[in-house]
């Protein structure tokens, strides 16, 4: 019975206690935003929990928006124009037939521990990030190197056959299997960074998974930044790296990244001096930012296509005609400034316009009259005896909008119905891989600034195809053809005839071209934006 | 009262048997794997992530290991966050849940206990009216609401409370605890009147009252001992709801639970994340279910005789 009696009072007592103590602590000083503009500590909203900080394995953009700070990549790039200019090598040569290049790794390039970083050092990672046994999901950003494809698929068991070598303690040679002018570009990526030999396998063998190396405390890295502290779903810091190279024109002291899921929430914390910049921003916020704080909504041209795909290799869509007559159907310009509020621009190609010089052509427009006439050309006039087909999206709000918009578009112009079906992101990519669909809502992200990484989605051989479209001649331009061109303008003439090929049979009906969206407080100077939206927060100053 | 413990116990084991085999088959039925993601993996690639997790075995003797495992305290390493293990993030995020629930519970207790008593003191009066709607609207309103709507309010219009965080700001905690532990108030509410009132009725409260105890004593003393039954029943279930329900409120409020761990593993068909934390919180809420019912004994002699009794 005592229990009874001295658990409610005291259950009571403390609650009071506690909450007293709760509203005496409510005293509110500087925010984090202005104590961090003092301090010189950036403070980020970062997405979500980055899975792992091993360039080698990691895949997503809020790892790779916390390795940049931890990293440099052999050849880095120009924060606005991403142009290659001297990051760990201070200088390098290529040959007459662009295969062979040769780069001068900096005397002074040291990893964080303060050990000097050597040729070996890349030899050793490119061993490990392409290895077929390290499981590394970018394995393939490598596979422009001689031989390491055969290498990185099993094929061949001695790394030393692959095009990469040490000259000498600070000169490495890569020999690339064909001429490749994006290649200084990819070695900014994060699957080509070197990663510490010495400290990897002091955590475990080279190619586990499993191994303590990335912690705060083991991890050593070759960036302006070094991690001191990782607390799982709360936050992780960054603080400088005084063994950097460049060390003497970092700005900043330090970054926090806190990986926040919520675009609303972070949105409650941008608004009240907690983050220095947000991850992106709610749709429904738009509006509002850009009347009354446009000096705080950041949108800028991001390297990346939202396209709707059909499934070309069953009816009705395995005719052009059809298909066709479905992308011309849909109005991007209402799906661009009325569905997403303007935030994002039209697209009418694969390959968004200016990457690499490139200008690709427009072959598709909104044209519902045409698209009628294909349709009744294709069997199906006023869209008699169309079968119902089915639009796949994942569980999404902005995909759901556009959906139900261009569902729209379809049955008004084209009088055919078709049902909308979302499924759970896991769910989804399997119906896509299984090709167990009519048309599915996908995008594509550029990895590097090159009209190749988006063209090469309509191989018959590349895993992210997933329409079914297997045109031999088409492959044939990419695998063969363009590789070959002896100039940037004929390349660029080749990638034209590409697009144009693929433009036509369109297994991929281009909607928009993606932005980024997110707020940045005005304090934070020479936040450079760049098609990739990578961030080179060395040069990061933090104002009043 | 040990041997009602005991086979308590021994009850639980086949129950968790049966949540860990449904689960461990139930994810593994479901489309797309941990590591399918928007770029395709080219198969070498993926065959030896598989083999690093063990994946390549076959799915009965993957289950059987797991057995093993678990029966050795090793809950496996995540396939998402690689080189961490389950344990781990378990052990960093469950604290962190269980001081937000038990904050919660205090301001359910606090709110909803008196709340209850204050209505049961004067039924179909003005106080009850009020005190009963209040707790109607707090049942009803649901948390990813009035997370955001309170934010608001004390976070950004009136600035006196930080908008998110756990421990990193002063009174960051209390728009959390008190937004969870609103739903739970209302409930608490209502059964806690139901309690008085049922119990200020008795005759031992008239006899009491006979005595010419002043009103409070009466109330708080011999009342409340009896009028809280219903809600220390409830406790069990609720603090068990609230540490695997959290979730919604880690996320508005930027916590880093165990919640967002365990809804993030099921997106991602974390196997083993799934499956741990899964074990874990169906563990709680039977040591919950039976604290409750332990209490509930020692706090009502006629159910404590009969438990001893029977034992």
């Amino acid at each position: 019975m005592k229990l009874a009696s001295i658990s409610n009072k005291h259950l009571l007592l403390f609650s009071i206690l506690l909450f007293s103590g709760f509203l005496t602590a409510c005293s509110q000083g500087k925010s984090r935003v202005e104590q961090g503009n003092i301090n010189g500590i950036l403070h980020i909203a970062n997405g979500t929990e980055p899975e792992t900080l091993d360039p080698h394995i990691s895949t997503g953009v809020p790892e790779n928006n916390i390795g940049m700070s931890l990293f440099e990549g052999l050849v880095s790039a120009h924060p606005e124009t991403l142009e290659p200019i001297p990051g760990v090598a201070e200088s390098w040569e290529i040959s007459e037939d662009g295969k062979t290049y040769t780069f001068y790794i900096r005397k002074n390039a040291k990893w964080s521990d303060g050990t000097s970083m050597t040729a070996e050092d890349y030899v050793w990672s490119w061993e490990r990030a392409s290895s077929p046994i390290m499981g590394n999901e970018y394995a393939y950003m490598l596979f422009i190197i001689k031989n390491a494809e055969a290498w990185g698929t099993g094929q061949l068991d001695d790394f030393s056959e692959v095009g990469v070598k040490a000259l000498d303690t600070h000169t490495l040679q890569v020999e690339l299997e064909n001429p490749a002018p994006y290649f200084l570009n990819l070695l900014n990526h994060h699957s080509l960074y070197a990663v510490p030999k010495h400290v990897v396998l002091a955590h475990g063998a080279m190619t586990d998974q499993y191994t303590q190396w990335g912690r705060p405390g083991n991890m050593v890295g070759n960036g302006p930044f070094v991690l001191t502290e990782w607390k799982i779903y709360h936050q992780i810091r960054v603080e400088k790296n005084p063994h950097y190279w460049d060390a003497a024109n970092v700005k900043l002291n330090g970054v926090v990244f806190y990986p926040v899921e919520n675009y609303s929430t972070e949105e409650r914390m941008f608004r009240a001096g907690q983050v220095h910049k947000t991850y992106e921003i709610p749709l429904d916020k738009v509006p509002h930012y850009r009347e009354n704080e446009p000096d705080k909504f950041v949108n800028n041209a991001y390297l990346g296509t939202y396209y709707y795909q059909f499934n070309v290799s069953r009816p009705p869509f395995d005719d052009a005609r059809v298909r066709r007559a479905f992308a011309l159907t849909i109005d991007r310009d209402t799906i661009a400034s009325e569905v997403m509020h303007g935030v994002v621009d039209p697209s009418y190609s694969l390959v968004p316009p200016g990457v690499g010089g490139y200008y690709p052509p427009k072959l598709i427009d909104y044209d519902p009259e045409e698209a009628k006439r294909l349709l009744a050309e294709a069997g199906y006039p006023n869209g008699e005896g169309f079968p119902p087909v089915d639009l796949l999206y994942n569980t999404n709000e902005s995909h759901r909008k556009i959906a139900v918009a261009i569902q729209q578009m379809w049955n008004k112009k084209l009088n055919v119905s078709v049902g909308l079906v979302n499924q759970e992101w896991k769910v989804y990519l399997d119906s896509r891989n299984r090709l167990d669909y009519d048309i599915a809502r996908a995008g594509w992200i550029g990895d590097y600034v090159d009209p190749m990484n988006f063209l090469d989605l309509g191989l018959s051989t590349n895993g992210n195809n997933r329409s079914g479209y297997v045109v031999p001649e088409y492959d044939e331009m990419i695998m063969q053809t363009i590789p070959g061109a002896k100039t940037p303008e004929e390349r660029n003439e080749l990638f034209y005839q590409a697009e144009t090929r693929i433009m036509t049979d369109l297994p991929f009906a281009p909607i928009y071209t993606y932005k980024t969206k997110y707020l940045l407080h005005p304090s934070v100077k020479n936040l450079h934006k760049n098609y990739l939206n990578y961030y080179y927060y060395k040069y990061i100053e933090l104002g009043e | 009262m040990a041997k009602f413990i005991f086979f308590r116990v021994l009850q639980a084991i086949p129950v968790l048997l049966v949540v860990i085999t449904l689960t461990f088959f139930l994810v593994r039925f479901a489309p797309g794997g941990p590591f399918d993601g928007e770029k395709s993996v080219a198969p070498v690639v993926k065959a030896a992530l598989e083999a690093q997790y063990n994946l390549d075995q076959p799915l009965i003797q993957q289950y059987f290991s797991y057995l093993g495992d678990l029966l050795q305290g090793d809950l496996g390493p995540t396939f998402k966050y690689p080189g961490r293990s389950v344990n781990e993030l378990i052990a960093t995020g469950f604290p962190v849940t269980a001081e937000l629930g038990f904050y919660a519970i205090c301001v359910a207790l606090v709110i909803g206990g008196t709340a209850g008593v204050i209505a049961a003191l004067k039924p179909n009066s003005t106080q009850d009216y009020v005190s009963m709607s209040a707790a109607m609207i707090g049942i009803c309103m649901p948390t990813f609401l009035l997370g955001p709507v309170l934010v608001l309010i004390f976070g950004i219009w009136l600035e006196w409370l930080p908008v998110s965080g756990w421990g990193d700001l002063p009174g960051d905690k209390i728009l959390p605890s008190v937004t969870l532990g609103a739903m739970y108030a209302a409930y608490v509410a209502r059964l806690s009147r139901g309690g008085m009132l049922e119990v200020l009725s008795q005759d031992y409260i008239r006899t009491a009252r006979a005595k010419g105890l002043p009103n409070y004593v009466v109330v708080l003393k011999h009342g409340l001992r009896g009028g809280i039954m219903p809600v220390i029943a409830y406790l069990g279930p609720a603090f068990a709801g609230i540490l695997s329900g959290s979730f919604v409120i880690e996320t508005v409020f930027q916590i880093h639970g165990l919640g967002r761990f365990y809804v993030q593993a099921a997106f991602n068909r974390d196997y083993t994340l799934i499956l741990g934390c899964t074990v874990f919180l169906a563990g709680l809420i039977i040591l919950f279910n039976l604290l409750s019912d332990i209490l509930a004994a020692y706090l009502n002699p006629r159910l404590r005789a009969e438990v001893e009794g029977k034992s």
